[in-house]
């Protein structure tokens, strides 16, 4: 096969890449620039992909002997990631930015582009693994859980898993150091990149007030008493505890969770932390790694990243995915992805935008 | 990846002659530093004050201008900011730097540097779609204020697109008012005939690894009676306008490139230029709407012999470049940054072309080795490939609705 390595700089893409071309496939490596921050009449520093992650990558590709080259795909970046995590928190959302990189940029953009350029499959470093069952391509947790990502690439449909290629999966993270060393690649003991990759600081806040302005409003106890004020609702997220800054304390002088953010009315609203419990979510948009499912069906729910699965019934309808769980689940914040499983298998996700404690769905937002 | 390799990329190096190489391995055997007092000091400094007087004589100047550099950027940074320097610390008043549009970065960045640090105040000279310099504005500009005008700095032909600049009406109106005229020649030298008596120029930049030299050695041809502030200090070397040990070997090998680039240019020119003509001929005929960016007029006096630059229409320059390296053919999108992140070219964009324009261009540059296989063997690739990047174009364009 013809192979597009996508290489970070970091030693997960390198091993990645290493492997498919150990497969025998013929590899071509290529870092994205993802960020573009021009200075004078030339933009050449990357504030996320640093000058550093691309040579990195290409030292990397030198030492597979592939070629390499290094694409630009900051409008898209910057268009279909970062504009839309600033708007998603804007609209009082927690928006997972990985899961939507992964959605339009390195299975959309970067896939299509290679797919269009004659390649047969994008490499990357995720760890995930891939099988291929009786229905089709099956996306599965990696083995190693503390590294496993499918989460994150539980948005992508038959035909994008059908063309990506994840050569990690089957392998934990040590043991892929470990290999990196042996190969000679200079990234081995690179630290991990953590948080989000376009916030450089790691402080969210900050780069959500730059870029949307003070928007000072009312922090409310679920009585709806006035318990503080704050300069911007998107700097807060549903189930956070620590920075809430609140002037009244609460009668019983137990700590306090959001449980709500309206940012039409600038409200946060605060209160007790067994408030957070959910026990029904509703989603928008739903995204299928297989055939679509029918009706109902019993599966595990993920809300997060690195959460625990929780057992639930999911019921389809169209464009909607209302999933009644087992047990409650803290803190669900709409924007958030929730990604079903059977099992290890990925079967699909959808973005929450309304939670419920009881059996009814209350207060659902558009 | 393919064996045999096609290099259509001469304008960024070219290859080194091979009794270059033999004249530098020899003297890279030999030890001394052209500075020491010593006999081998002297035949050190023998070797460079031989290599100064040949090209000197190759290039029409006396040998005392030639101040030896690391390269191209080096030479251009010395002009601009030496220049720069110089004339503001003799009158306050001149703080203005005038440059074309499509200079190389290291005028433009230099320029810019001045700006944002040292007071001055940039002007880009406009050109016109074929990317030659605008002399109107040059004198409306130059006219408009000549006493605050620190120098001039405009290409003698330009590295992307190969248009030919008019430095001698350049240099008149420079001299006209005492105003010093750089010139970046790195791209000419070799390919044009040179006249650098022309009066008014007072600094021109050449490098040897753009005519068969090494990498890593150029010089600035400057004036004796220029007045320039140096960039680098130290051992005081070079006119005490350049310190630093003189590289015996580089230099030697940059003379001899010198004295075959100039004595063979017509001929070399003529070849070249061949080649060339047959390239944009079968290749606008294979891609109708492929479009020639520069001057349409290919004569020597317009357009630099080696280069064909071309637009293709929905296409990127990045996918036109990795599908022509899988076939060993091996070409440019146009100046790449550090990372290797090719920016829409800002000569492409002042000669008026848009973005789209601009990011789907490829230059093809021939140069002393090109055979007519290297022209064969683009020709034969570049429909089908040109048709694939369209493609990869069209998906993406048609997912950024």
């Amino acid at each position: 096969m013809r192979v597009l390595a996508a290489m970070s700089g970091g030693v997960d893409s390198a091993v990645a890449a290493a492997r498919a071309v150990d497969a025998g496939h013929d590899v071509v490596g290529v870092h994205l620039a993802l960020s573009s921050n021009p200075a004078t009449r030339r933009s050449g520093a990357r504030g996320c992909c640093t000058a550093e992650d691309a040579r990195d990558a290409r030292r990397a590709a030198d030492l597979l002997d592939i070629p390499f080259y290094v694409w630009d795909l900051a409008e898209r970046f910057r268009a279909d990631v970062v504009d839309d995590f600033v708007a998603e928190y804007a609209a009082g959302r927690t928006p997972n930015p990985c899961l939507r990189c992964n959605e339009r940029v390195k299975f959309a953009a970067l896939l299509d582009r290679a797919l269009a350029l004659g390649f047969d499959a994008v490499a990357t470093g995720h760890y995930a693994l891939l099988v291929d069952g009786p229905t089709g391509r099956e996306l599965h947790r990696a083995v190693d859980p503390a590294k496993d990502q499918s989460y994150v690439l539980g948005v992508l449909d038959a035909r994008q898993l059908a063309h990506a290629l994840f050569p990690l999966g089957d392998t934990v993270k040590d043991a892929v150091r470990a290999e990196a060393e042996v190969r000679g690649l200079a990234v081995a003991r690179k630290p991990d990149s953590h948080d989000i990759c376009f916030v450089a600081d790691g402080d969210t806040a900050s780069f959500l007030r730059r870029r949307l302005g003070a928007a000072p409003g009312e922090v409310v106890d679920d009585s709806g008493r006035v318990v503080g004020r704050h300069d911007g609702a998107y700097g807060f997220t549903v189930g956070q505890r620590r920075g809430l800054h609140l002037a009244t304390p609460a009668a019983d002088g137990r700590p306090r969770y959001v449980l709500d953010v309206a940012p039409s009315t600038g409200r946060v609203t605060v209160g007790p932390r067994e408030r957070l419990a959910v026990r029904h979510l509703s989603a928008r948009a739903p995204r299928w790694c297989g055939p679509a499912p029918h009706d109902r069906l019993r599966c595990l729910a993920q809300v997060r990243a690195h959460g625990e699965p929780v057992p639930g019934t999911a019921r389809v309808a169209g464009d909607r995915l209302d999933v009644e769980l087992d047990e409650p689940l803290l803190g669900i914040a709409p924007g958030q992805a929730v990604v079903l499983y059977d099992g290890t298998q990925v079967l699909g996700s959808a973005t929450i935008d309304a939670t419920s404690r009881t059996d009814e769905l209350a207060g659902t937002r558009p | 990846m393919s064996a045999l390799r096609s290099y259509l990329d001469h304008a960024a190096t070219t290859p080194v002659l091979p009794h270059v190489v033999d004249a530098m391995a020899e003297q890279m055997r030999a030890v001394g530093n052209a500075s020491s007092l010593h006999g081998s000091g002297r035949a050190a400094r023998r070797v460079v004050e031989e290599s100064r007087e040949t090209i000197a004589a190759a290039l029409g100047v006396r040998p005392s201008e030639v101040v030896f550099t690391s390269g191209g950027t080096e030479a251009d940074n010395l002009a601009v900011k030496g220049l720069y320097w110089a004339r503001r610390a003799a009158d306050r008043r001149r703080r203005r730097v005038l440059v074309s549009a499509i200079e190389h970065h290291a005028v433009l960045d230099t320029a810019d540097w001045l700006a944002e640090t040292q007071g001055a105040e940039v002007e880009l000279l406009p050109v016109d779609p074929v990317g030659r310099v605008d002399l109107a504005a040059l004198h409306d500009r130059v006219g408009c204020d000549p006493a605050s005008v620190a120098l001039v700095s405009v290409m003698w032909a330009n590295n992307e697109v190969g248009t030919v600049q008019p430095v001698a009406e350049v240099a008149q109106v420079a001299r006209a008012h005492d105003i010093p005229l750089h010139s970046d020649a790195v791209q000419a030298l070799g390919q044009l005939p040179l006249d650098l008596s022309a009066p008014g120029l007072d600094a021109v930049t050449v490098t040897g690894h753009k005519i068969g030299g090494p990498i890593g050695v150029g010089a600035l041809v400057v004036g004796r009676d220029v007045d320039l502030v140096p960039v680098l200090h130290g051992g005081g070397q070079e006119r005490n306008v350049r310190s630093g040990t003189l590289d015996t070997p580089a230099i030697a090998g940059f003379a001899l490139a010198v004295d075959v680039a100039v004595a063979e240019q017509p001929t070399r020119a003529a070849r070249v230029a061949g080649l060339r003509d047959e390239l944009i001929r079968t290749g606008s005929a294979l891609v109708p709407d492929a479009v020639l960016n520069g001057d349409p007029d290919l004569d020597l006096a317009h357009r630099l012999p080696g280069i064909a630059h071309f637009s293709f229409s929905g296409c990127d320059g990045d996918s036109l470049l990795m599908l022509l390296d899988a076939q060993g053919i091996e070409c440019s999108t146009g100046s790449a940054c550090s990372a290797g992140v090719a920016q829409p070219s800002h000569v492409l964009q002042a000669m008026g072309a848009d973005l789209e324009r601009a990011r789907g261009s490829l230059r093809f540059s021939l140069g002393h080795t090109s055979t007519p296989a290297d022209v064969d063997a683009l020709v034969a690739a570049i429909g089908p490939v040109v048709e694939r990047a369209r493609a990869a174009g069209l998906v993406n364009a048609a997912r950024h609705d």
